[in-house]
């Protein structure tokens, strides 16, 4: 890592001093992330927690949700169908800079960025919606269309959990753009491609999240 | 064992000069210095609090504080301070930075930036929560429990956040040490023959990787709680204050584990450095850190065995607690076959350790009596806690640093302190925090009940003790730390090896080398093979 961020071609490129060898370098930074992945899981599982409780405690609160439709179901399943393209198109990335495609390498990634753009933009729709009807959460709940029930306890948990899950999205793109401007550098080749391997893990997780919050709040009443 | 280029003159101290050298450094021994500098500050702080907190309590009525909410206020800080900015990071973070890497026989962690990175999380968030002190001060106590944290018109939201980021930090460190052990270890250091620190560390950055996400958001919640009102944990909106005191100990009962573990991995270098022998029961001891670990995990609910949480959850948490008591004593009973017909040296760290078994074993026991829920019942939120709690937190974690620190002070700076003055701050130590926290116990049982700044007139004879021991405690400390800054400055030579210890870190220079070996070590052997001439050798080196 100590040399990994001048503008280094893969073909002159070599491992951190610590290291042995780039292999080495490669399994070490590969591990950091999953192990980067687990602590990730653990962060989410306290709302998917929060969230659990809530409906145990609440039954009708799921059924006032899903009867009066304040979530639309399609703008979801939109964002699903975006994301998982994106994983798709970020797999697509990684396994072209593994085998050296500069030109590919870069088109992937643009691909996957202007899919996390889309994710967004579905997003700032919906939240804006939101926020122009006062469905929000908890305290700061004013809408009119329903009065009842623990709806707003439910608004908080779909604004943390998408909200954090939408930060996450944001890091992503801001991670996805500066392997471009490295990818652009010729910075990837068979012999390093760390950095793309690794985000690659990172976004299949950010997709992941989002394929068990699209049923849980959007889909079961 | 004087290792002939001990002559060479460059190591990591004066291999680079200025601030800016240290401030910037990627190596991990800088780091785990200036970690351990910032842990002694914060340290004194917390300190100071605990002293003023102990002076108010030594006679009833109010003495020292203008109210009993500044009283509130002081003894937040301290435990606030204490776990999160001292006992949280002191082993793992200061010793471990420096050692762990020697004793890998590696060149620096896995991820020397993300290592420097982590330190200025940690500095960064330590700065917001104590930026409160000089704007509106705290007073929840260090387990902000809902719904008061939610309520109480004080600064909370930043003490929060800066527990918040100090999190990072913790995961950063757990996360960085896991793959430095798999990656990086020198050739012929297979699992079983890695010091017994080392498989503290890992076990610790395993329960820091897992449990602090916890923490990081049930303080994001609670922080949204204030801010917006999300009301997840606000009876008033619905929301469930048992929720939040389930969510704060799934991370912080794992978190009295992240402060003990490494205490014990540095009780297992050195009691067989100064036995002279093998240790006993390498594998057991290994395996009940993982053990304790794992159970680290299952047993929170029994901090809220008064919460009104289901009488089956009290019984099977009450279960799962008494099982910590089985790989603990399988520790501490392997400790003490260590040292069986050793021949043993009654240097510092081995008199600190001593200390540790005295002490945490009552610490431990105790905490077995808070494990039967009917005992708990009585106990809960007296002093009968808190003295459990310090028995293991300063008799436990802390005896065990300064162990630590005055077994790996000569290879941090080459120097050797004065036996005399640093065995005299011990005594002072051990004796001071016995006398302090020893009549907590029986407060407890009295009844006496724990944050209140004042308290009935039948409990002032054992608060007056309680008090009169924490100034000797204070006293103790200030020695250690007088003593060891004169080592600093005027410390004799102390050599590649003085203990004569096996594992890797003594095999180097002191201070070590900028890569931290001359040539990359191999291991033939495992790290406590005192045996033959080995177990003569450590009269000096």
């Amino acid at each position: 890592m100590a040399h990994g961020t001048g503008a280094v071609s893969h073909l002159d490129r070599h491992h951190a001093h610590h290291f042995k060898n780039g292999h080495e370098e490669f399994e070490a930074c590969k591990q950091g992330m999953w192990i980067f992945l687990v602590t990730e899981v653990l962060f989410f599982s306290g709302m998917f927690v929060a969230y659990a409780v809530l409906r145990v405690f609440y039954p009708d609160m799921m059924h006032d949700v899903h009867h009066h439709k304040i979530l639309d179901w399609r703008m979801g399943a939109l964002n699903t169908v975006v994301l998982i393209t994106s994983s798709w198109t970020m797999a697509r990335a990684v396994s072209s800079s593994q085998r050296g495609e500069q030109k590919n390498t870069v088109g992937f990634l643009w691909a996957t960025l202007l899919l996390a753009g889309v994710f967004l933009v579905v997003k700032y729709f919906e939240y804006s919606h939101k926020i122009h009807e006062h469905i929000l959460p908890g305290a700061q709940y004013a809408y009119e269309g329903l009065t009842t029930a623990k709806v707003p306890l439910f608004m908080s948990v779909y604004f943390v959990m998408t909200g954090i899950h939408g930060l996450h999205v944001v890091i992503g793109m801001g991670i996805i753009y500066y392997l471009i401007r490295r990818a652009k550098r010729n910075e990837f080749g068979p012999r390093y491609f760390t950095p793309v391997e690794i985000t690659g893990l990172y976004w299949h997780f950010v997709d992941l999240v989002w394929i068990y919050l699209f049923p849980l709040l959007y889909l079961v009443g | 064992m004087a290792n002939s280029s001990t002559a060479h003159g460059d190591n990591y101290l004066n291999h680079s000069h200025g601030l800016k050298s240290w401030l910037l450094t990627l190596d991990h021994k800088r780091i785990g210095l200036m970690y351990l500098f910032v842990i002694m500050a914060m340290f004194l702080m917390g300190g100071i609090f605990a002293l003023l907190v102990r002076w108010e309590l030594f006679a009833p009525g109010m003495q020292f504080f203008s109210s009993p909410n500044t009283y509130n206020q002081a003894f937040t800080y301290h435990g606030a301070i204490m776990v999160f900015m001292v006992v949280i990071p002191l082993i793992p973070a200061a010793i471990g930075n420096f050692v762990l890497p020697m004793q890998l026989g590696a060149k620096d962690v896995a991820f020397p930036r993300w290592n420097l990175v982590s330190y200025y999380v940690y500095l960064f968030g330590l700065l917001i929560a104590a930026s409160t002190l000089f704007i509106n001060k705290v007073d929840t106590g260090w387990t902000f429990y809902a719904p008061y944290s939610i309520r109480t018109g004080t600064s909370t939201t930043l003490v929060l956040l800066g527990a918040f980021i100090m999190g990072f930090s913790s995961i950063l460190t757990g996360l960085n040490f896991i793959v430095t052990i798999h990656k990086l270890r020198a050739p012929g250091l297979t699992w079983d023959r890695l010091p017994l620190f080392l498989w503290a560390i890992y076990a610790t950055s395993i329960v820091q990787v897992l449990a602090t996400p916890v923490l990081a958001i049930t303080l994001l919640l609670l922080i949204l709680e204030r801010t917006i009102g999300i009301g997840i944990f606000d009876p008033k909106l619905g929301g469930d204050p048992v929720l939040f005191q389930h969510f704060f100990w799934f991370y912080s009962h794992p978190a009295v584990y992240i402060m003990v573990l490494p205490a014990m991995g540095v009780i297992s270098d050195v009691i067989p450095t100064f036995s002279r022998k093998p240790i006993f029961g390498y594998k057991a001891i290994a395996a009940a850190t993982f053990g304790i670990a794992l159970v680290a995990f299952v047993v929170w609910g029994h901090h809220m065995f008064v919460s009104g949480q289901s009488e089956f959850a009290n019984f099977v948490f009450s279960f799962l607690t008494m099982l910590v008591a089985v790989p603990t004593g399988v520790k501490v009973f392997s400790w003490l076959a260590t040292m069986y017909k050793g021949s043993l040296r009654m240097d510092t760290p081995m008199l600190y350790a001593f200390g540790f078994l005295f002490v945490f074993t009552i610490g431990g026991l105790t905490g077995v009596f808070l494990a039967v829920v009917s005992v708990d019942v009585h106990l809960t939120a007296t002093y009968f806690v808190v003295a459990h709690f310090h028995y293991v937190m300063v008799g436990g974690t802390l005896l065990a640093f300064l162990a630590g620190l005055h077994y790996w002070f000569p290879k941090f700076c080459g120097k050797m302190y004065g036996e005399g003055t640093s065995k005299v701050g011990a005594w002072l130590i051990m004796i001071g925090f016995n006398v302090t926290f020893f009549p907590q116990f029986i407060l407890g049982v009295l009844g006496m009940p724990r944050r209140y700044a004042d308290y009935l007139p039948q409990f002032e004879q054992l608060n007056r003790i309680s008090t009169i021991g924490s100034w000797f405690l204070g006293v103790g400390f200030v020695i250690v730390g007088w003593n060891l800054a004169k080592a600093l400055k005027s410390g004799e030579k102390a050599g590649p090896n003085p203990w004569g210890a096996l594992t890797l870190e003594w095999q180097t220079p002191s201070p070590p080398p900028h890569e931290n070996f001359l040539k990359e070590p191999v291991v033939t052997e495992g790290p406590y093979e005192y045996r033959g001439e080995k177990a003569l050798m450590g009269s000096n080196a």
